[in-house]
This record gives structure tokens, sequence and C-alpha cells, in this order.
């Protein structure tokens, strides 16, 4: 304990500005005692509040149970009943030179989440093994995941020594097996360190129970660790976050993520390769600021011409800017309760940037908590795996060995994140090479029109069974956007083959097309701030998802799922009576050849609501997701 | 009654400073940029987190609380945007506050150029009675909250809470989902880390944002001190006494201390044990109260 100088004979000032802080994440198997070196950390640190010790004591005298160190953090009633700690709590206490933040992340295999929320954010970790148990299945998991989050600097505890009498032996075959492991990974740990955290050996003195043990206690391998520094030696990296026209400034914002940037800058913005300069460097309250600004910095700048950028761009200087890609192959773990299959439709987002992506292998999948099971058709929750993502457009990113911030991506499901990962490689695709072109493009921009329109351009692709009210739902929601001050215009799949698609049949092949042409002409219309209402019966859900592709970010698709005995009943134009008289052939409706959507934007039943009703909810889905609005402020964060 | 008002005179510095480096011909092309210190990192990290809230919500509003910490998010937000804060402040108002909260406001809703929303509580009698007296009273704030938002229907509400304050916050998320009740589900938190946030709340629901998650209270202190954020002079002590954190008067109370400016306060902090909200009431009626109060959608 004569390790530790009192919080009062520290001179720096509170805040750390003078002392290095650094973030540790302590992980490991349930049950191996990560709450009772927490709180015996913060006991021999002299960092517990005063009277929460005795307040505990007291507590649990009065439940008729023992004390443990534990229940220092375990704060929560909730997770006192059920026994477990549940989230990541953030604690402070003082080595002798830093200032140390103790993540502690749950070990419960449930919680594996929080336990990636935790160490995400750490420098440096703390490995706990049980010296009765040894490596375990999550010790192995959180060692596999700490190298893919990154985290590099690891010191391994084997706790409970006190369960094996201090037996120099047993802590030598752990030692050698875990770090095995870790070496393995690319990690090579700190320190190991033999302790018992109930009793105290080992955590802040060495005692003679442990006195074979020649390395440092835990608060002197903690002392030890580094806080992570900003990554100023690489290239710049400037991942735009949005651009802001608030008065007649048109601020670029966003995070440096690497290198540093200044006025008279000849960057390049990916993925679009275009060329400008930095202008000024905007501020608050002073403005411009001079000189550079570096990594870590949230900053906002100015270009010396209009062109269009976009959120999710990235920024680079000329000759040194990251790849533009449709392609990528990243090592990834997986946390949603359904496997990640190939073939899946999912979100990604790299930096600021969100695409829609194709899963289109899964090289590798495996239990990183097991010692060896491979297989590549699905990764499990909690599981690891290589995979290779089509995306749905360009995006710029680098390999994570190459740039660590730029070359991480996180895996969106159903708006949730659902997985992460680093990019491996990208592929080939076009160089990086910067080039000065200044395409020409509408007169108009596209705020201008929303402002005109109250909406953002849209294709809204109306899918299902012919006489499932498809047209009549179109028409109905034209006129409802019309009278709002909108600009809808109707494509009706018959009408479009009655002239631009006149060449085509009914083949699978002709069917494809037709819908891409359709697809290419409404996106052209979106692009330009119509909504485009698409009813096309559009049976195979190929080529929908090449429509989605098309569209990409603007496409809605609405499944008008009426059922198809209500369908042929109505038979608006008498085709279900004569494909029953067998005089039409190819007709999506009798057959089972319709393949209804999933991950469609709405799903309307005409045989149980109104045309009034189901416009109603359209125009509500429309609203949700962005494409309609009534209020200048949201126009303001799309601009 | 008086404000503090040391701001001109900090950003009168800050703007000499930075005019004289900026009239020393021909910078350098590879000079290095300046170092962050360790409020500079807190800083740009925050206004990522607002500018993130910005980008990916429809309708935004910031709880001010008044009290040092929604300050502090304030300054922060007006960094982020460039000077002005592009979203409603919304003071959900219990009508118990200190009269210098109250001066504060007006004073600096204006001065700020803020777009003020000011909101009600429900009666006392509108709140949940199993609740421990000061927890109950804290609660009407909680449906004064969710009168506000269903006046507005805001998808996301920035608040100032930190991790350090109070070990049920320490478990918080930076983008947090809350049920259509405004309720907060601690067990089935998503996953966030590397800055990428969960920001698609179900329908109906809608976000707590905290970027100030991070700070400290200490933290607090010496940013508003580096900046020259005003403050309510009952944080600094008169007879003995001071407040360390603000809320309603009848559930406040002073702690004992002689820190009369933010140098004696950082000191104060730096030797103390005494957990911040030692002051709330409502934290000390049972192990739970405070608990019970977040699930149910309380700050």
């Amino acid at each position: 304990m004569n390790m530790i100088l009192p919080a009062a004979s520290i001179s720096a000032t509170p805040n750390g500005t003078t002392r290095p802080q650094v973030r540790i994440v302590i992980v490991g198997h349930v049950d191996h005692g990560k709450s009772t070196l927490v709180g015996r950390l913060l006991h021999e640190t002299g960092s517990l509040p005063d009277g929460k010790l005795e307040m505990l004591k007291a507590v649990s005298a009065r439940r008729g149970m023992p004390f443990e160190w534990s229940f220092l953090l375990d704060a929560l009633q909730t997770e006192r009943d059920q026994g477990i700690t549940i989230d990541t709590t953030q604690i402070r206490f003082r080595t002798r030179s830093r200032d140390v933040v103790l993540i502690d992340a749950p070990g419960h295999a449930e919680f594996l989440r929080n336990m990636i929320t935790g160490a995400s954010q750490a420098d440096g970790a703390v490995l706990i093994i049980d010296a009765l148990e040894g490596v375990r299945s999550q010790t192995r998991r959180h060692g596999y995941l700490l190298h893919l989050l990154g985290v590099k600097q690891v010191a391994v505890v084997v706790n409970k020594m006190d369960r094996v009498d201090f037996s120099a032996a047993r802590f030598n075959e752990i030692s050698e097996e875990i770090s095995a492991h870790l070496i393995g990974l690319g990690v090579t740990p700190t320190a190991v360190v033999p302790i018992s955290a109930r009793d105290g050996d080992g955590v802040a003195e060495h005692t003679p129970r442990i006195e074979w043990y020649k390395g440092p206690t835990v608060v002197e391998a903690l002392d030890a660790l580094e806080p992570a520094r900003p990554l100023a030696e690489l290239p710049l990296r400037l991942p735009v976050q949005a651009i802001y026209k608030f008065d007649d400034r048109r601020i670029v914002a966003g995070r440096v993520e690497s290198g540093s940037l200044k006025a008279g800058d000849e960057i390049v913005i990916m993925p679009t390769g275009k060329i400008a300069k930095i202008k000024t460097v905007e501020s608050w309250p002073v403005t411009p600021v001079n000189g550079p600004q570096g990594a870590g910095r949230s900053v906002g700048i100015t270009l010396d011409r209009e062109l269009f950028l976009e959120r999710g761009d990235i920024i680079g200087h000329a000759g040194q800017s990251p790849r533009d890609t449709r392609r990528i192959r990243a090592r990834i773990f997986w946390l949603h309760d359904k496997p990640l299959t190939k073939g899946e439709q999912i979100l990604i987002r790299l930096g600021t940037k969100e695409s829609r992506a194709t899963v289109v292998a899964i090289e590798k999948a495996i239990d990183p908590g097991a010692l060896s099971n491979e297989e590549n058709t699905a990764i499990a929750r909690n599981h690891v795996g290589e995979i290779d993502i089509s995306l749905a457009q360009p995006v710029a990113t680098d390999p994570y060995t190459d740039n660590p911030r730029t070359g991480r991506l996180v895996i969106e499901v159903n708006g949730r994140i659902a997985g992460g990962g680093l990019v491996l490689s990208v592929d080939a695709g076009r160089p990086a090479v910067p080039v000065d072109i200044v395409p020409v493009e509408s007169a108009l921009r596209a705020d201008e029109r929303s402002a005109r329109y109250h909406h953002n351009g849209a294709v809204i692709w109306l899918t299902g069974l012919p006489g499932s009210g498809k047209s009549t739902l179109a028409r109905a929601l034209e006129r409802r956007l019309f009278g709002n001050g909108g600009s809808p215009i109707l494509l009706d799949g018959d009408t479009l083959r009655a002239g631009l698609n006149s060449d085509l049949g009914f083949s699978p092949q002709d069917r494809a097309e037709n819908i891409r042409r359709l697809a290419e002409v409404a996106t052209h219309l979106a692009r330009n701030g119509h909504i485009a209402i698409v009813a096309a019966v559009s049976p195979s859900a190929s080529d929908r998802a090449t429509a989605r592709r098309i569209a990409d970010s603007a496409f809605r698709e609405i499944y008008v799922a009426t059922p198809a005995e209500v369908c042929e009943t109505r038979d608006p134009k008498g085709h279900y009576a004569k494909a029953r008289a067998g005089a039409l052939q190819g007709f999506t409706g009798i057959g089972n050849d319709y393949q209804p959507p999933s991950g469609n934007e709405l799903t309307i039943d005409t045989s149980n609501r109104s045309v009034a009703d189901a416009t109603d909810a359209i125009e509500r889905m429309l609203t949700e997701t962005g494409v309609l609005f009534d209020e200048l402020t949201d126009l303001a964060a799309n601009i | 009654m008086h404000l503090l008002d040391n701001e001109s005179v900090a950003a009168k510095t800050r703007s000499a400073a930075l005019s004289n480096a900026s009239s020393v011909p021909g910078i350098p092309p590879n000079q290095a940029p300046p170092s962050m210190d360790h409020l500079d990192e807190l800083e740009a990290q925050s206004i990522y987190i607002l500018r993130e809230a910005f980008a990916r919500l429809k309708k935004l509003a910031l709880l001010w609380s008044l009290g040092k910490d929604s300050n502090v998010m304030i300054w922060l937000a007006r960094k982020a945007f460039f000077g002005r804060v592009p979203f409603p402040a919304l003071h959900v108002d219990t009508g118990k506050k200190f009269p210098e909260m109250y001066a504060f406001r007006d004073r600096f809703g204006k001065e700020w150029d803020l777009d003020l929303r000011v909101e009600p509580c429900p009666p006392i009698d509108a709140v949940d009675p199993t609740l421990p007296p000061a927890a109950r009273s804290a609660a009407r704030k909680t449906e004064g909250l969710k009168w506000a938002l269903n006046k507005y229907g805001f998808d996301g509400l920035i608040a100032g809470i930190r991790r350090d304050e109070e070990a049920t916050r320490a478990k918080e998320r930076v983008f947090s989902p809350r049920g259509l009740e405004g309720e907060w589900d601690v067990r089935d938190q998503p996953p966030e880390f590397w800055d990428h946030f969960n920001a698609s709340p179900p329908q109906g629901a809608h976000l707590r944002i905290h970027p100030i998650l991070h700070w400290t209270e200490a933290d607090i202190w010496a940013y508003t001190k580096r900046e020259g954020i005003p403050i309510i002079p009952l944080y600094l002590a008169k007879d003995g006494k001071r407040y360390r954190s603000l809320g309603d008067q009848d559930i406040t109370n002073p702690v004992a201390s002689t820190a009369s400016n933010i140098d004696e306060i950082l000191a104060e902090l730096d030797a103390t044990k005494i957990p911040e909200r030692a002051g709330r009431a409502l934290d000390h009626e049972t192990e739970d109260a405070f608990e019970r109060l977040r699930v149910a959608g309380y700050l």
C-alpha cells in the first residue's frame, strides 16, 4: 500500500491535465473475480467515498449475507437480485503516475455487447483468470475481442491464488497457456500477475505468500499502461459529419481522425475524387483559426469552391487519400440473435458513411471461446468471422493496418448495431487518383427543390399481385402528395410497357430489364427531387433488390399484400379469368411465382382497409423515413 | 443578486492570443498541430456527439436544467454549430427552483439566443404516491418531461448527465433508447462502440443523448473556468456553505464549503470524498429510489 500516494498530496490539477489518464477495462470469464478485484483496487487506492464501505457492510448485514468486495460495484438493486453484474460502469482512481478510469465489463456471455461497449473505450485491459478453473471459453473470447477492438496493452491477472495454495507451478501453467493464446492473436501481455483479490495479495503489495513472484503488482502494472495517442503521424482523414449553412458560410464539419489540416491545404474528397483547397478553418467564439488542427479535433472548414459533398465522404490530402471501393473483406464480431448468413442484406457504417450492403461470402466463422471449430456458412451470435461485403454505393476507407480509425466498420440490422470489425482489405477497384473534374450538375440544388416541395426525392415501389390495389393506391397517393404541394409522378408498369418498354416481353430476362429501366427512370426523377411512384407486380425478389440498389437510399418498398383470393375476385383487367381459361401464359397470380418481399418499408393489405386509410399509412411511413417533412428545422439537418 | 460574468474577459484574452498568432507571417507548412490537453479531448468528443445527434435525429431538444453541467453543454453546442444552438432548449420547470436560477435562465436564454421553451410540471398528486417524498417530488419532473415530449414530438433529448455523478448513471450509453413511456431498460441496452451510436428509436419512443457522459465534476469546473462560462452564484460559498448540485429548493441542501471561486472549488473537489449529490435528498431515501426514478424516465 505504500505504492499509493494519498490523493491530497498529489500536486497535479484535479482534472488530470498534467497526469496521463488511462482507461482500463477488466475482462474475463464470469465469476473469475472481476468485481472483487475492482472493489479491492478502489479500497487499496483510497478511492471510496466516505461511508460507502460501511454502508454496504450494513446492507449486507441487514440482508444476512457476508460482505463481498464485489458489492461495491453492484450498485443497482436489479444486479444484486440477479447476482451478476449487468453493465459497464466507470470508476476512477489514481496510481502513482496515472489517473485510471476503470471500465468494468461484464463476463457473462449474455452480456457480450456490454463487454464490447466497455472494452472499445479502453486504452488497456486487465484479463482476469481464476487460478483453480484456469483459461475458460470466455477468457479466450475476451482475448480475441480485445484484439478485434484494437486494445493492444493487456495485463493478465491470475486470481484466487489462495484456492491453489499460492502454487507457483499452477501459476506458470496458466501463464504459459494464456500468453500463447494472446501472442497468437498479436497481443503480447504486458504482465502476468498472481493475486488474491479477496485477501489483497499482489493487488497493491507483494506479500510473503507470493514471495516467488518478482514481477509487478496489479497497481504497478496499471501504472505502466500508456494512454492511446492520437494518430497525428498518419495521413489526414476527415470524415464529413455534416455540411452547415446557418449563415453565409458553407461549413464542412467533422472530426480529424488522423493527421492534421490547415487553411490552404489541397484536399481530395473521397470516394468521388473531387479536389479543392481549404479556404478557412472555422470556429467559435473566435473565427477563423490559423495554424494546423490535429487528430482528435472536431473542426469546421470552408472550401475555395462550390462542389457537392455529403455526410460520409472522407477528406484527405492530395496524393494520400483513402481508397474508394464497393467491396470489402472484414474480420468481424457478431452480436445479433440471428446468425449472419451469406446473401444477407445489412447496413454498413464506416465512419459517418452508411451504405446498404450484401454479405457475398463468409470465408471463416469461429467461436473464439472454443479451441477449434470452424465453419463457413453463418456467423452465430458472439462468434467472429471473416466476410466479403458488397456495398450498394462506393465508400472511402482504409485497411485497418493502414489506419485503425477509418479501417473499422459497424454493421446494423433493423436500426440496431449488430456487429463490428476491421477492414482487412479493399478490392482493387479503380485507384484513388484525384481527378480534377467538375461534373455538370443540375442548375438546381437538391435542397432548393426540397424547400419548395416539402419533401426529398424518393422512389416508392408498390409491389404485389395483379388486382392487389397497387394502381389504386398509387393514384390516391399521387393525388394526396400533389394536394400538399409536392411533386409526385406515377410510373405504372403497364403504361411504360406501352412505350419505353414495348420491346420487352415476359421472359425472366425481359422482366428483369423491365424492372431495371423502371428503377433507372424513377431514380433519375428522385435525384431531381420528385417522388416517383412505381406500381409494378415485380414478382422477383432479386429484380426488386436490383431496383433498390439503383435507387439506394431513396428506395421505399411497399408490399401490397392483399390475399390472392381477394385479388382474383376483383380481377380489374380480366387477367385472372383469362389465365384460368388458359389464355394468358406467364401470368403472375395463379402460379406460385410471386416472391413476397422481406425488409420492405411497409406492408398494406387492401382487403381490410380503406384507400384513404392506406394512403395515411404510406404518408406516415414517408414522414418517418425522412421523405416528407413539414418544418424548416428538419430541412437544415439535410443540407 | 448578481450573476458572474467573466465570459467577455476570457473571450477577449483568447481573441488577443489568437490574433497575435495569426499576425505572424508565413506559418511553416509542416508546423506540428498544438497538442490537445484533457479538456480539449473532452470538448472534441462532446462536439462530435452533438453533431451526430443533429445529423441523425429529426427533432431534437436540449434539456436545460440551468445547472453547471447543462450550461457547459449549451456552450459545447454553440461551439459545435458555430455560435447558435440549432434546436430548442427545453426547461422543464417544477416552479420550485431558486430565484437566482430563474434570473439566470431569463438573462442567458436571451444572450445566448436560445430557442427557449419553458414547460410546466403536473401537480404532485399526479405522481406515484408509493415513492418517498423527495423522489416523488423529483418524479414530477419526469411527468413534466413526458408532457413536453407529447406536446412537441421530440425524437431526441440531449441531457447533461455524467457517469461519475451516481452509480446508476454510470451504466448509461451515449445514445440511450427510451421506451414508449420514456422508461429506461437497463438490461437491454444496445452495444455502442467506436463512436457509432444507435440512433433509430422505435416509433413513438425517443432517444436520450448524453454528450458530457464522460466528463467529471472537476472537468466541468475546469472547463467552465477556461471558457469563461457564466455560473449561478449559488455554487460559490456563502456563510460557510455552497451548493454542489442545484435542484428544487425544497429537496436540495448546500454542503459545508469555503470555496468562493472556481479554483477553490477545484481544490476542494480534489480533497473530498463526499459524493456530489450528497445534497440531493432523493438519493438517500432508499437504496433503489434513484434507480426506480431512472427506470421510469428520470434523468
